[in-house]
C-alpha cells in the first residue's frame, strides 16, 4: 500500500483538466456517434445493445471508484458495499415499479404488480412518494447514505478496523440480503423490481432513451470523479492516507479519525448509489442477489485490478475486470470462476498496484534507461 | 473539548496553580497484572522531567493514560489545574495541547516530510474545515522555519519513509513542536540514534525547555545526565525515588533495580 | 431393523411401540370369542334399513374381531356389496369392466361379475361416523402393536360409553406397557366426557400426565365451559394448566435441542478457522471450501464402497471418510498456505481477497469435476431414526452424532494445542514468531502444518455436514459468514470462545425461530453480532492488555 499522497493544489493541472475534458468528450459524444450516425453493418458501427453494457460497466466504474475512496486512501476494505450499490438500485427502481402504473399486468393504478400478486390491498407507506422522480433520485443517494453512515458511526466510534470491518459489513450486506428475500418487505422478494416501462415518461426499451442513461452515467461518473479527486488532494486527503498508515498517530495529533473515516464512507456510500440507481434503468432489474458478499468482494478486485490508491485505476479495473467477464462469461462460462479466482491471487501476490502500477513501472524503467543512454552518449 | 470544572476528590489535595501535569493515586491492571500501580506525578509548568526505570515500569503506559489511550482503573489525571484527562479521547487530549512522541518514531511514510508538517501544524481539526483547508503563507513560513530548525529542509518534498531513522525522529520532533504543544511527552527520543544526533537532539530539547513542559522518558543514562533535569526513577507502576541526578543515583533501591553497579 | 426416513418419519409411538415390543416379545391374540357373530352381523350390514345398518357396524366395532376391519374398510369405501344370486356379502374389486368379488366373512374368491349383478352397500354421513368408531374401536384389538397404539392413543376422538367399554375389555388383556399407557389416557378422556362427575375428577387426575396438546385442549375447553360441574372444573383448569405448562417446556426443551444442534454444526465449521484466523490471524475466505472439500470426499469414499467393498460393511464408510476428508482438506490447505498464503502474512487484506480468489476456483473445480447438481451422500443405517426424549420430543441420531463429534474434535484440539510439543510450538510461533525461531522452531514448518490442521478439520466437518444437508459445490459459501461471525464473536484466539459463541449464536436463533420465523430470525442474530461486535471488538472472550494494540 504505498501509494504516495496525491500533490496538493486544486484538482488538477493543465494537463490533468485535458485529459478529464477529452475522455469525457470521447465518452459523452463519440460513443452515442458510432452508434446512431454510422450505418449497421459498418465496422464502425456499435449495436444498440453495447450502450446499456458500456453504461453498465460506467456504473460500476462508479462503484468502483466509491470502494476505492475508503479502501485505497483510507484503508476501509468494506465488504458491504454491493448493499449500498443495491439499496440505491431499489430506490430508483422504486420510482420505476410507480411509473409503470396501469400498464403492469394486473393494470392497478396504484399496488406494483408483485403486491396485487401478494394480496396486498395498499401501498406501504415507505413506498409513498417514490412515484415522483426527484425524491427516488434523492433517497437513492439519502438512504445508502444513512446506512454508510450508521455503519460507519457503530464500526468508527468502536475502532472495529482492518478485517474486522471487513467481516461486519459482509455480514451486514447477507444480513439485507437474506431481509430483501422476504416477500414480506415489500421489495418484491425474490424476483425483485423489473417489468420497467419508462423513467420520466420516456420508454426505457428505445435507443434514444437509452443514449439518454449512458450520457447520464458519463457526467455521473465525471462528477463522481471530480468529488473523489476534490477529496483525495484535500487535506482530508492526506488525513486519510495517514491514517491509513498510522491511525493512532493522527488521533494524537488531534485529528479525529472517526469523524475523518465517517465522512468519507457515507460519501463513498452515496457514490455507490448512485451507481446502482443508474444500473437499474439500464440493466431493468434490481434484485437481492446483488446484496450477495461475492459481488461485494468482486468490486475490491475491480479495484485492486485498476490499482488502488489511485482513482483512474479503479475505473480503468472495474471496466477491465468486466470486460474481460462478458467476454469469458459468453466464450468459455466455465472457465470465468478460474479467471476471476486466478485474477485475485496474482494481483495480490504479484500486482499490488495494479494495473496503473505496471505503467508507473514501466515510465520509471523507461526514463531510467533513457538517462542511462544519455549518460552513454555524453561519454562518447 | 469540554473542559471538567471539577474539583479532584478529595483527600486529593487541589493541583497547584502551576501544575501543568497532576497524576494522583492512578492505578490499572491488564488481566490482573498490575501495569500502574498507585502512581503519583505531579509537573510544573516549563519544567523539564526525565523519567527513568527497567523495562516494564509502566512508562510508556503512563504516558498512554496521560494522552488519553488508556483509562485508569482509578485514579485522576489532570492538565492544566483542572482538565480531566480520563474524562477524553485521544484526539481531544491533543487539541489541549498535549503532544506525544512514541518510543518508535511515526511518522506517516507515505506523506512528504513537508505533509507531515502540514498535518502536524496547529490548525483547525475539523473534519469540514480540513476538508476545505488551503494553507495560508504565515502557516507555510512556519513550516518552513522548522525544516530548518530540524535539518530536513532539503528533503522536504520526499517521502517521509525514505529518511534515515534519526530524521524520523527530528521529523517527530518538529510535528510536536508545529502543533504547538505545551506539554510533550518525549518516549525514547534518542533511540537508535548516533552519539552525535543525540548530542544534538539534547540541545533542541534544552532549548525548548522553559518555554514548554517536557517529559522525556529514556534509558541512555549519558543524555539523561545531559539534560540535567529533576528524574522520576519509575519501577513496577510506581515512583520509587525522585529528585536530581546525583540524589536518585546514590539512592541503593534505584541502584539495586535499576542502574546497577 | 429400526427403520425411518430421515425425513417426515411416523410419529414417535411408532417408535416406542415397536421397542416395547422387542422388549417384551409379547403379542395378544386377536379377540375371536365372538367370531361366530360375525357372518350374522356382516349379513345385516346387507339390509336395507340404515338403523339396522347402524347398529352391525356398532356391534362389529365391539366384536375385537381383525376380519371386520377389512369389511368395514371396504364398507367406508363403498366396496361392499350384496350379490343378487347368491345374497351374499362380498367386497368388489374393479377388474377392466368387471368386478372382482371376495367373500366378506370367509375371504372365499366368488368369481367375476359385472357390475349389474350385484347391489352396492349405500352408507350415508351418520353411517360413516359409526364406522369411524367402530374402526379405531377394532384397531385397539389389532394384532400389531404399533396399530394398537395409534388406536389407542387417537381413541378419545370417539367419545362414546361403547369406547369406554372397548378400551375397558381391551385393558384387561394389554401387555405391552406404552399400549397400555395409552389406552389408560384414552379411557379417561372418554370418561371425561361421559363419564360421572366422580368418574371425570379422577379421569382428570390421569390425563394431567399427559403431554398430548388435544388432551390439554380438551381439558381447557372443559375448564371454560359454563354448563360444567365446579368441582370437575377447578380440576380440569388445574389439569390444564399443568399440561399447557408441561407442553411449553418440552417446546422450549426442543428449540433448546435444536439450538444446540444449529450451534454444534457451526461450531464444527467454525472450529478449524478458530485455528487458522484464530490463531494464525490468516483470513482464510477458503474455509468454506475446505468443508465442501470434505464432503466431497465423504461422497467419494461412499461411492468406492459401493463399487468395490460388500454391502454389508457399507455403514462404515462414514468412519473412513473422516480421516480421509482430514487428510484431503489438510493437504490442500498445506499446499496453498506454501504456494500462496506464506507469502502474504502480515497483510490481512491482501490474504482476504487471494483466499477468495482459492474459494471461486476450488468451487468450480469441483464443479466441473463433479457436475453442478447437488450430490447424495447417504446416512448409514446407524445414523438413521432418533429417539424419543420426553412426550413427543424426538431428536435424531444424526444430529446426536454430530453434536458429539464437534465435542470430539473441539476436545482432541484442545489437547492437542495444550499437551503435546507441536502444541507449544504452534502457541510459542503465534505468539512471538521472531524468539521462536530464534529458539530453534521450525516456523515455516509450523504455520504449514498448523493451517494444514485448521483445513483438516474444516474437512472432517464437511464429512459431517455432508449427513445434514446437500453436497453442493456451493457448500462452503453457506457456512463462510457464519463462521466468520462464531469466531470474531466469540473471541479471536479463544477455543473457549468459539465454543460458546457457536452455542450461543445456535440455541438463540432457535429460540427466536418460533416468534420471529426463520429468516427474520437469523437477521436478527446477525444484526445482534454485528452490534455486540461493535461493542467488544475483541469478542467475548477477549484477551486484553498492551500488546492487543501494538
Amino acid at each position: 500500500m504505498a501509494t504516495a499522497a496525491p500533490p496538493s493544489g486544486f484538482l488538477f493541472n493543465r494537463q490533468g483538466w485535458a485529459v478529464f475534458i477529452g475522455v469525457g468528450i470521447l465518452l459523452i459524444a463519440v460513443v452515442p456517434l458510432l452508434n446512431l450516425a454510422t450505418p449497421e453493418g459498418s465496422a464502425f458501427h456499435l449495436g444498440n445493445y453495447l450502450i446499456p453494457l458500456l453504461g453498465k460497466y460506467l456504473c460500476y466504474a462508479i462503484l468502483a471508484l466509491a470502494l476505492d475512496l475508503i479502501w485505497g486512501y483510507a484503508g476501509i476494505l468494506s465488504l458491504g458495499h454491493g448493499a449500498f450499490f443495491a439499496l440505491g438500485g431499489y430506490a430508483f427502481g422504486m420510482y420505476l415499479m410507480r411509473e409503470i402504473g396501469t400498464r403492469g399486468v394486473y393494470g392497478n393504478p396504484l399496488l406494483p404488480d408483485f403486491m396485487v400478486f401478494l394480496n396486498w390491498q395498499e401501498l406501504p407507506w415507505y413506498w409513498y412518494g417514490f412515484n415522483h422522480f426527484w425524491f427516488a433520485a434523492a433517497m437513492a443517494l439519502l438512504v445508502p447514505g444513512f446506512f454508510g453512515m450508521l455503519i460507519g458511526w457503530f464500526a468508527f466510534r468502536s475502532r472495529v478496523t482492518g478485517v474486522y470491518l471487513s467481516i461486519i459489513t459482509q455480514a451486514t450486506t447477507f444480513a439485507l440480503m437474506l431481509a430483501f428475500f422476504r416477500n414480506d418487505m415489500g421489495f418484491g422478494g425474490n424476483n425483485g423490481l423489473t417489468d420497467f416501462k419508462s423513467l420520466l415518461g420516456y420508454d426505457l426499451h428505445l435507443p434514444s432513451t437509452r443514449i439518454g442513461l449512458y450520457i447520464a452515467t458519463v457526467i455521473a461518473l465525471g462528477i463522481a470523479y471530480l468529488i473523489c479527486r476534490a477529496i483525495v488532494t484535500s487535506k482530508l486527503g492526506r488525513v486519510l492516507l495517514a491514517l491509513r498508515d498510522a491511525e493512532a498517530r493522527v488521533r494524537f495529533i488531534g485529528y479525529s479519525t472517526t469523524n475523518a473515516k465517517l465522512f468519507v464512507f457515507t460519501v463513498s456510500a452515496m457514490l455507490a448509489g448512485l451507481a446502482g440507481a443508474l444500473y437499474v434503468p439500464q440493466i431493468g432489474i434490481i434484485n437481492p442477489s446483488e446484496f450477495s458478499p461475492a459481488n461485494s468482494i468482486e468490486i475490491a478486485i475491480w479495484v485492486a485490478v485498476g490499482g488502488r490508491g489511485t482513482l483512474a485505476g479503479a475505473i480503468l479495473g472495474a471496466v477491465l475486470v468486466n470486460l474481460g467477464k462478458s467476454w469469458l462469461t459468453g466464450a468459455a462460462p466455465d472457465f470465468w470462476l478460474f479467471f476471476l479466482g486466478g485474477l485475485f491471487i496474482l494481483v495480490t501476490m504479484f500486482l499490488p498496484q495494479g494495473v496503473v502500477g505496471i505503467g508507473q513501472k514501466w515510465r520509471f524503467w523507461r526514463a531510467r534507461r533513457q538517462s542511462a543512454v544519455a549518460v552513454a552518449a555524453g561519454h562518447d | 473539548m469540554t473542559e471538567t470544572l471539577v474539583a479532584p476528590p478529595a483527600p486529593t489535595a487541589s493541583p497547584a496553580a502551576d501544575t501543568h501535569l497532576y497524576l494522583d493515586g492512578v492505578s490499572v491492571s491488564f488481566d490482573g497484572f498490575k501495569a500502574i500501580n498507585n502512581l503519583s506525578l505531579v509537573i510544573g509548568k516549563g519544567e523539564l522531567r526525565t523519567i527513568i526505570g527497567p523495562n516494564g515500569a509502566g512508562k510508556t503506559t503512563m504516558m498512554d493514560i496521560i494522552t488519553g489511550k488508556t483509562r485508569p482503573n482509578t485514579g485522576v489525571v489532570f492538565f492544566d489545574g483542572t482538565i480531566d484527562l480520563t474524562k477524553q479521547d485521544e484526539s481531544a487530549i491533543a487539541n489541549l495541547g498535549i503532544g506525544r512522541k512514541f518510543q518508535k518514531p511515526t511518522v506517516f511514510e507515505n506523506l512528504t516530510v513537508f505533509q507531515n508538517l502540514e498535518l502536524a501544524l496547529k490548525t483547525a481539526r475539523g473534519t469540514w474545515r480540513t476538508l476545505f483547508y488551503k494553507m495560508v503563507g504565515s502557516e507555510r513560513d512556519r513550516i518552513e522555519e522548522m525544516l530548518v530548525e530540524i535539518g530536513l529542509k532539503e528533503r522536504h518534498d520526499e517521502i517521509a519513509g525514505a529518511l534515515s531513522h534519526g530524521q524520523k525522529q527530528w521529523l517527530e520532533i518538529g510535528m510536536l513542536l508545529v502543533q504547538d504543544a505545551q506539554l510533550l511527552l518525549l518516549d525514547e527520543p534518542v533511540a537508535g540514534m548516533t552519539d552525535h544526533e543525540t548530542e544534538e537532539t539534547a540541545d533542541l530539547i534544552l532549548s525548548i525547555a522553559g518555554q514548554r513542559t517536557l517529559v522525556v522518558v529514556e534509558h541512555d543514562m549519558e543524555f539523561v545526565r545531559r539534560l540535567g533535569a529533576r528524574i522520576t526513577v519509575l519501577h513496577e507502576g510506581s515512583v520509587l525515588a525522585e529528585g536530581p541526578l546525583d540524589h536518585v543515583q546514590n539512592d541503593p533501591r534505584v541502584i539495586e533495580v535499576y542502574l546497577g553497579r | 431393523m429400526v427403520r425411518a426416513t430421515r425425513t417426515g418419519r411416523p410419529g414417535y409411538g411408532f417408535f416406542v411401540a415397536l421397542l416395547a415390543l422387542l422388549i417384551f416379545g409379547a403379542t395378544i391374540g386377536p379377540h375371536s370369542a365372538s367370531a361366530a357373530d360375525l357372518p350374522e352381523l356382516v349379513k345385516t350390514l346387507g339390509s336395507d334399513d340404515f338403523s339396522e345398518k347402524d347398529g352391525a357396524i356398532k356391534a362389529l366395532g365391539e366384536l375385537g374381531d381383525p376380519r371386520a376391519i377389512v369389511v368395514l374398510q371396504a364398507l367406508a369405501a363403498g366396496q361392499l356389496a350384496v350379490v343378487q344370486e347368491s345374497q351374499k356379502v362380498a367386497i368388489t374389486e374393479a377388474t377392466g369392466d368387471d368386478l372382482k368379488l371376495t367373500d366378506a366373512v370367509t375371504g372365499e374368491d366368488l368369481g367375476t361379475v359385472a357390475e349389474d349383478a350385484i347391489d352396492r352397500i349405500r352408507v350415508n354421513n351418520r353411517l360413516r361416523s359409526s364406522i369411524d368408531g367402530a374402526m379405531s374401536a377394532l384397531q385397539i384389538f389389532s394384532k400389531s402393536p404399533e396399530q394398537r397404539f395409534a388406536a389407542s392413543r387417537d381413541a378419545f376422538r370417539t367419545a362414546t360409553p361403547a369406547m369406554a367399554a372397548t378400551l375397558e375389555k381391551a385393558l384387561t388383556t394389554e401387555t405391552v406397557p406404552a399400549v397400555r399407557d395409552a389406552m389408560a389416557r384414552s379411557l379417561a378422556a372418554v370418561r371425561l366426557k361421559t363419564g360421572t362427575s366422580a368418574e371425570r375428577t379422577q379421569a382428570i387426575a390421569t390425563l394431567a400426565s399427559t403431554t398430548d396438546p388435544e388432551i390439554a385442549g380438551m381439558l381447557r375447553g372443559l375448564a371454560d365451559a359454563g354448563d360444567t360441574p365446579p368441582d370437575v372444573k377447578r380440576a380440569a383448569e388445574t389439569a390444564a394448566q399443568a399440561i399447557e405448562r408441561k407442553l411449553k417446556m418440552i417446546s422450549v426443551a426442543g428449540n433448546l435441542i435444536e439450538g444446540i444442534s444449529l450451534g454444534s454444526v457451526l461450531l464444527l465449521a467454525a472450529i478449524g478457522l478458530a485455528i487458522t484466523f484464530g490463531l494464525m490471524g490468516v483470513i482464510n475466505m477458503a474455509h468454506g471450501e475446505m468443508i465442501m472439500l470434505g464432503a466431497y470426499t465423504a461422497y467419494v469414499v461412499q461411492e468406492l464402497f459401493r463399487a468395490f467393498l460388500p454391502p454389508g460393511i457399507f455403514g462404515l464408510y462414514l468412519i473412513v471418510a473422516i480421516p480421509v476428508a482430514f487428510l484431503v482438506a489438510g493437504a490442500v490447505g498445506v499446499a496453498l498456505e506454501r504456494c500462496i498464503i506464506r507469502f502474504l502474512y502480515g497483510r490481512p487484506l491482501e490474504t482476504l481477497l487471494a483466499t477468495w480468489g482459492i474459494s471461486l476456483m476450488l468451487q468450480q473445480l469441483v464443479r466441473s469435476v463433479f457436475g453442478a447438481p447437488n450430490k447424495a451422500v447417504a446416512n448409514p443405517e446407524w445414523m438413521t431414526g432418533g429417539f424419543n426424549v420426553i412426550g413427543g420430543l424426538t431428536v435424531t441420531w444424526n444430529r446426536v452424532y454430530i453434536i458429539i463429534f464437534c465435542f470430539v474434535v473441539l476436545a482432541a484440539l484442545a489437547v492437542t494445542l495444550s499437551r503435546t510439543s507441536y502444541g507449544l510450538y504452534v502457541r510459542a510461533v503465534m505468539q512471538n514468531r521472531p524468539i521462536a525461531s530464534v529458539m530453534g522452531i521450525a516456523t515455516a514448518r509450523i504455520d504449514a502444518l498448523t493451517f494444514g490442521l485448521g483445513s483438516g478439520i474444516a474437512g472432517m466437518a464437511g464429512v459431517a455436514l455432508s449427513q445434514i444437508g446437500n453436497v453442493s459445490p456451493n457448500l462452503g459459501t453457506i457456512y463462510i459468514v457464519d463462521s466468520f461471525l462464531v469466531v470474531v464473536f466469540g473471541g479471536v484466539g479463544s477455543l473457549m470462545g468459539t465454543l460458546v459463541g457457536a452455542m450461543g449464536i445456535g440455541i438463540v436463533n432457535k429460540l427466536l425461530e418460533p416468534f420471529a420465523g426463520a429468516i427474520l430470525g437469523k437477521i436478527v442474530v446477525l444484526v445482534a453480532i454485528i452490534l455486540f461486535i461493535q461493542k467488544r471488538p475483541r469478542g467475548l472472550f477477549a484477551l486484553k492488555g498492551r500488546s492487543v494494540e501494538a
